[in-house]
Order: C-alpha cells, then sequence, then structure tokens
C-alpha cells in the first residue's frame, strides 16, 4: 500500500516534470538555455518515471531492465547535450547572456 | 493512473515536436528531436505495463540505444555534410543556420 | 586477470537480460561472452578506460551526491520555468579550471556538470571547462568548486 502511493507520487511528480519541461523548451529565449529545460526531462522526469515503474514491477528482471534504461539514459543524455552545445558553439551561434555582465566570451 | 502519465508523456512529445517544426536553428530542432526519443523510451516502458507486455522493456532499451547513435551521427551529417570525416583534418564546419 | 572478471560480468549481464536458464541458451550466451572476450583481447581495448573497475569503491558515495545535485537542480530549473511574468534567468558563459588528473575524471566532471540541469558543459580542454548556465547562482555554485572534489579519480599505473 505504502509502495502504491510512493510509486503513483514518483509517476505523477515525473509526468508533471517533463510538462515543465515541454513548456521550458517554449519559453525561453535562445538555444543554450533551452539546453536547461531539455535536460530537466532527460534526468529527473527520466528518473521518477522509471523509479516509479520499478516500485510497481517490484524484484523481477523487468526491474534490471527498467534499471539498464536508467543507466543509458544517465550515461547517453549529457554526452548528447554536450555534443549538440559544443557543435552549436563551433557552428558560430552566440548564446544571449545576461547584460549585467556585459561580456561576451565566445 | 498510468493512463495519466502517459498522456503528460505524450503532451510532452507535441509540445517537443512544436519546437522541432519551430526551431530557429537546426540545433533545436536537433535538440527537441533528442527530448522527442527519451520521451518516446519513457512512453514505451510506461506502455509496456499499461499491457502487461514486459518485452516491449527491451525495445525501450534498444530504443535508448539507436536515440543515442542517431542523434549523434545527425549532428555530424549537419556540421560536416557527410559522414565519413574524421572532423580533425575538416575542421572547417559548415554554415547552418 | 581482467579479461576473465570481465567475462563473469557479460555472462552475469546475459542471464539478467535473457531470463532463461535452459542448456541451450546457456551454452549460446557462454559462446557469445568468450568470443567477445577473444576479439576484445585481440583488439587490446580491456584496459582502465573501458572497464573501470579501479574507480568502483568511489562509485556509490558518487552516485549519492550527484543524485541529491540533479533533485535540488531541478526543482530550481522547473521553479525558474513556471516564473512567469518576471524575467527568472540570467545565462553566463563561465569558464571553470579542472583539478583531475585522469582523462576519465575530467569527462565524468564534465558530464557531471551536464547531468544537473542549469550548467550545460560547452567545450572540454585540457585544463579547461567552458560552462554555460542558466542562472548567476548556478554559475557561482560551480565556480565554487564542491563537485570537483566529489568526482571519482584515480590515477592508475600500468
Amino acid at each position: 500500500m505504502i509502495i502504491d502511493i510512493l510509486s503513483w507520487s514518483c509517476l505523477l511528480g515525473g509526468g508533471l516534470l517533463g510538462v515543465v519541461g515541454g513548456i521550458g523548451i517554449h519559453r525561453f529565449p535562445d538555444f543554450y538555455s533551452r539546453q536547461h529545460a531539455t535536460g530537466i526531462t532527460d534526468t529527473l522526469c527520466a528518473m521518477l518515471i522509471l523509479l516509479g515503474l520499478g516500485l510497481q514491477a517490484g524484484m523481477s528482471f523487468a526491474t534490471f531492465k527498467l534499471a539498464l534504461i536508467f543507466m543509458f539514459l544517465f550515461l547517453t543524455s549529457p554526452t548528447a547535450s554536450h555534443a549538440l552545445a559544443n557543435a552549436a558553439m563551433h557552428g558560430g551561434l552566440k548564446p544571449k547572456l545576461d547584460s549585467a555582465t556585459g561580456k561576451d566570451e565566445s | 493512473m498510468l493512463t495519466a502519465v502517459s498522456l503528460a508523456i505524450l503532451i510532452t512529445m507535441g509540445l517537443a515536436l512544436a519546437r522541432a517544426l519551430m526551431g530557429p536553428t537546426v540545433y533545436d530542432r536537433i535538440a527537441a528531436i533528442n527530448m522527442f526519443g527519451t520521451k518516446t523510451v519513457l512512453l514505451i516502458a510506461v506502455f509496456a505495463f499499461l499491457s502487461g507486455r514486459m518485452d516491449l522493456l527491451d525495445i525501450a532499451l534498444v530504443y535508448a540505444l539507436i536515440n543515442f547513435i542517431g542523434v549523434v551521427a545527425v549532428l555530424k551529417l549537419v556540421i560536416y555534410g557527410d559522414f565519413h570525416s574524421s572532423g580533425k583534418d575538416n575542421t572547417k564546419p559548415v554554415k547552418v543556420d | 586477470m581482467k579479461a576473465f572478471s570481465y567475462g563473469v560480468f557479460l555472462f552475469v549481464f546475459w542471464l539478467l537480460l535473457s531470463g532463461h536458464f535452459e542448456p541451450l541458451l546457456l551454452g549460446l550466451g557462454l559462446t557469445s561472452v568468450v568470443l567477445t572476450i577473444f576479439l576484445a583481447k585481440r583488439m587490446n581495448v580491456i584496459d582502465h578506460e573501458s572497464y573501470p573497475v579501479h574507480l568502483s569503491s568511489q562509485f556509490p558515495a558518487f552516485f549519492v551526491y550527484i543524485s541529491r545535485e540533479i533533485v535540488s537542480a531541478n526543482i530550481d530549473v522547473a521553479k525558474r520555468i513556471m516564473k512567469f511574468r518576471c524575467k527568472s534567468i540570467s545565462p553566463q558563459l563561465i569558464e571553470i579550471p579542472v583539478p583531475q588528473k585522469t582523462d576519465m575524471g575530467r569527462v565524468i566532471y564534465a558530464n557531471a556538470i551536464t547531468l544537473t540541469p542549469g550548467t550545460v558543459s560547452v567545450e572540454l580542454t585540457k585544463d579547461k571547462i567552458i560552462v554555460h548556465a542558466l542562472t548567476r547562482e548556478a554559475a557561482d555554485d560551480l565556480s565554487a568548486g564542491s563537485m570537483a572534489k566529489a568526482i571519482p579519480d584515480q590515477v592508475v599505473e600500468k
């Protein structure tokens, strides 16, 4: 019963964070800040949903596979983000920086 | 409850797709497609529990890997214009916008 | 010796993925594991980078640390997304030093920076990382360098 409640709250929190991230990629002004919104859906949203599903399944092969999916996402999503940001920087896309600091290092 | 979660994931996928269609730069589109792929993995995992067919988890696993390789491959195609250059000798990227 | 432990690891991986224990499937798994080990030996890729067992003692503490960082950073960024009406972000581009001695440590550091929402590592060189931070606070946190101390980093002699 407690595990049920825990898993449902994990799943709902994950779904909610996903939608928040989806709104984020439309609200933020430029590519680099949109990367951070993508980061939300790639990390905590995926973690919570997979954790919620794992709590549902209990100890089984399904849980192991979920853990494996989690591990792959954990390893590949920052690599893909870094590759994208690096490519954008080398492709000459300037980030919109906060005007208070005033210096543009790229 | 699982239906609600899959609905939330579908909404996020819709938003990501909208960004991929609108995106001002090509990098925005690739980032949105990367996000779309991650959400697809989660959707497949949730759907496996929804329908009780645990074999679908294997497909989610493979999709997670293919998504990463696909994003990196598309990125390389966009930057260098081909798949065969190593990136070292061809340091001048194609100008994209 | 390392190849043997790698083989055991691969075989347990096979068992957990397949979930079948018939002799035929066990035999097929064993064959593929032996083939993989043979090819990896020939290619000379079983070393401290592709199979980092020497970091495994530091990894659980790092995992706990990075999970806590991810949760707090996520809540912060989600709050900023939902703060309509006023300007809630102040994007920064900063340079931070990399204290790690090994390539592995540097890559783990850059990945950990990218993994926490609010900071994305844009460029990684030998002694510094260029980071795009969503807010001034995130940039200051990173410059303080508490994350750099938590990264598993251990020099191995060959």
